[in-house]
């Protein structure tokens, strides 16, 4: 039996646009086992990012349970938040969101930086590791706009692995890429997966959904579908599948 | 940054114009001698017969002493002995006013030194035959020719002539200062006059505002000298310019209301472009705020780098402002030709409250920032 990493019960979360309250979220029950690739899926507006966010430990739930790693989150502080979120943690947004004028390597010390527990020679090595381990190790001291979309994005990935969370989260990470460069992210991806690596990864294309071992589909706050995926794609097949492109 | 440094410096350029403004209308007026306290032996009495003044006889050379010792509020002090007569070079002659005095009334009535020096201590001492003339004197017996080391005679007396004083002009009242002989006051009270008291005492105050303590102490050691008891009535008059005074305080009065405005105002403008500029670049940096907290920044932690971060902004960029606005100032002044004053005071003033100005609003957004739901910061447009 693997260990629960997310346990959620009955979880709202309203919005209050003016007098209009949106329920964004009506009472999930989910659950995620150590070393699961899942997909949340849906439409915009489904409730998925919400759901997301809170997973991450961004926003808090108008009501009901959410344990991360045995933890409840509901009675924690804003600063004891903090403190989850650097330790258990790993985010890769849509659109990278490296600090500018601030070097790759630096980007992904950057979570370490929060925990004070971390010398800067230990920092400055879980770091190489950590670009090593995303295939960057020539680009560390590279500045976030002399690098490709792809290249950022494995900085972003460099980065959520850095403190070695019990999941990472990524939201629609590879959005902003093109198709080779989706499977390649998928790959490096799939590769963190098979090292045991739990990811949960919020997409509404169906082709990169298939990459994974468990889709969940939102529909207007609800699940209203979950599913094992039976014939999964590997990225690394797949990318040898793409024609090449001219380089130009 | 940019903000920080052209807020301080130009708030150092206004201040130092202000202030060089106010100090080159101040030169101007204490130019006109209004610190100049005159004492003078008072009416006497003889018997209910009231006498003039100038018979009194009650002045010594030990009360010039005296308030050269006792008065603090008075910078310098010198007798002054006076005669009129006709100053003769050969076939030439003049009418005019000879003034028995100590080195020190050139400052006192700022005369300046044309030509030539002033009286030697020996020359003093030794009742030298010496003088210097003013510039009605030299036009009207030499023209042309070159005073210094000749001869005129003043009641017979010949006396060599050391130096011209500076031109002066006229006075308030129209009477011309350059007509006068001047001449160590030992020399016109043994030789031209043969007493041993002195007409009267001339001193200058320290400074404007000590001109009221300089006659209070120069009174009271007048009257101590003079051994006067309490309730005897003054057996002199102390007098000073105080209508010039008033009418130079108020100037002064009004200038420090401009400088404070000028410095106020400016102030005000650089702070607000500081609070704009750090405002904003500050605001632009929700999003980074955002991932900080999102990847376990804490709160206080986020606002700490943005605290020493606009600390280390504010700090550098007064500096820098700071030599900016002295090299402008600089700059202005050799160029222009505009009075100009650095003082401390306003560097300091200027540079605190610009680097507060900075440093409170590089701290206050980030605040704001930082206790945003991480999502929210995440977002920011």
């Amino acid at each position: 039996m693997k260990k629960t990493i997310i346990e959620v019960k009955q979880l709202k979360k309203d919005f209050y646009v003016g007098e209009i309250t949106v329920h964004a979220l009506k009472g999930i029950d989910l659950e995620i086992k150590e070393g699961e690739f899942v997909a949340i899926m849906g439409t915009s507006g489904s409730g998925k990012s919400t759901m997301l966010n809170i997973l991450g430990c961004l926003d808090k739930p108008t009501s009901g349970s959410y344990f991360l790693d045995g933890i409840s989150m509901g009675e924690l502080s804003k600063n004891e938040l903090a403190n989850l979120r650097n330790i258990k943690l790993g985010f890769v947004f849509q659109s990278y969101n490296l600090l500018s004028r601030t070097s790759a390597l630096e980007n992904v010390e950057l979570p370490l930086f929060y925990n004070s527990k971390i010398r800067s020679k230990e920092r400055r090595e879980r770091a190489e590791a950590a670009l090593e381990a995303v295939g960057l190790s020539d680009r560390m001291h590279h500045m976030p706009n002399q690098l490709s979309g792809g290249q950022q994005q494995r900085v972003a990935i460099a980065r959520s692995l850095v403190n070695d969370p019990v999941v990472i989260l990524a939201d629609e990470a590879t959005g902003n890429l093109d198709t080779r460069t989706s499977y390649e992210i998928m790959a490096l991806l799939q590769d963190l997966n098979q090292k045991g690596k739990t990811i949960v990864f919020v997409t509404h294309e169906a082709d990169i959904a298939k990459f994974m071992t468990r889709q969940i589909v939102f529909r207007d706050g609800h699940i209203i579908r979950e599913e094992l995926v039976t014939n999964r794609n590997n990225a690394v097949e797949l990318l040898k599948t793409l024609p090449i492109e001219e380089s130009v | 940054m940019l903000g920080i440094i052209i807020g301080v410096a130009s708030v150092i350029v206004m201040l130092a114009i202000g202030q060089g403004s106010k100090k080159s209308i101040q030169d101007q007026m204490s130019g006109m001698g209004t610190n100049l306290i005159f004492a003078m032996p008072g009416a006497e009495q003889k018997g209910g017969v009231r006498m003039g003044n100038s018979d009194a006889k009650s002045m010594k050379l030990t009360d010039v002493d005296a308030i050269e010792k006792n008065c603090p509020a008075i910078s310098d002090v010198s007798p002054e002995v006076r005669s009129s007569g006709q100053a003769v070079l050969g076939n030439q002659n003049w009418p005019t006013t000879i003034y028995g005095v100590n080195n020190k009334y050139f400052n006192i009535k700022k005369y300046t030194i044309g030509r030539g020096r002033t009286f030697t201590e020996t020359e003093i001492q030794t009742y030298a035959k010496v003088c210097l003339v003013g510039q009605t004197v030299v036009e009207n017996l030499f023209g042309k020719a070159d005073p210094i080391g000749q001869s005129i005679r003043f009641k017979n007396i010949p006396l060599l002539i050391i130096g011209i004083l500076g031109e002066k002009g006229e006075n308030g009242m129209g009477q011309d200062q350059d007509d006068l002989v001047m001449a160590p006051y030992t020399t016109v009270q043994k030789r031209i006059l043969a007493i041993t008291h002195i007409q009267s005492i001339a001193a200058s105050a320290a400074s404007e505002s000590q001109n009221e303590a300089a006659i209070e102490q120069m009174t009271e050691s007048l009257r101590h000298s003079h051994k006067l008891k309490t309730g005897d009535a003054d057996d002199f008059q102390v007098r000073s310019q105080s209508e010039m005074v008033q009418m130079f305080s108020s100037i002064s009065n009004i200038m420090t209301i401009l400088l404070g405005a000028i410095s106020g105002i400016s102030l005000l403008v650089g702070g607000i472009g500081i609070m704009n500029i750090m405002y904003v670049s500050v605001t632009e940096r929700t999003r980074e705020i955002g991932l900080r907290l999102s990847v376990g920044g804490r709160g206080n932690d986020i606002l700490l780098q943005f605290l020493i971060e606009s600390i280390l902004l504010s700090v550098f960029g007064g500096v820098i402002g700071i030599s900016l606005g002295i090299v402008a100032t600089q700059i202005m002044a050799s160029i222009m030709s505009w009075p100009v004053v650095i003082t401390t005071l306003s560097v300091i003033m200027s540079f605190l409250v610009c680097s507060a100005i900075g440093i409170f609003f590089g701290w206050y957004p980030a605040r704001k920032a930082a206790s945003l739901n991480p999502i929210d910061a995440l977002r920011y447009e």
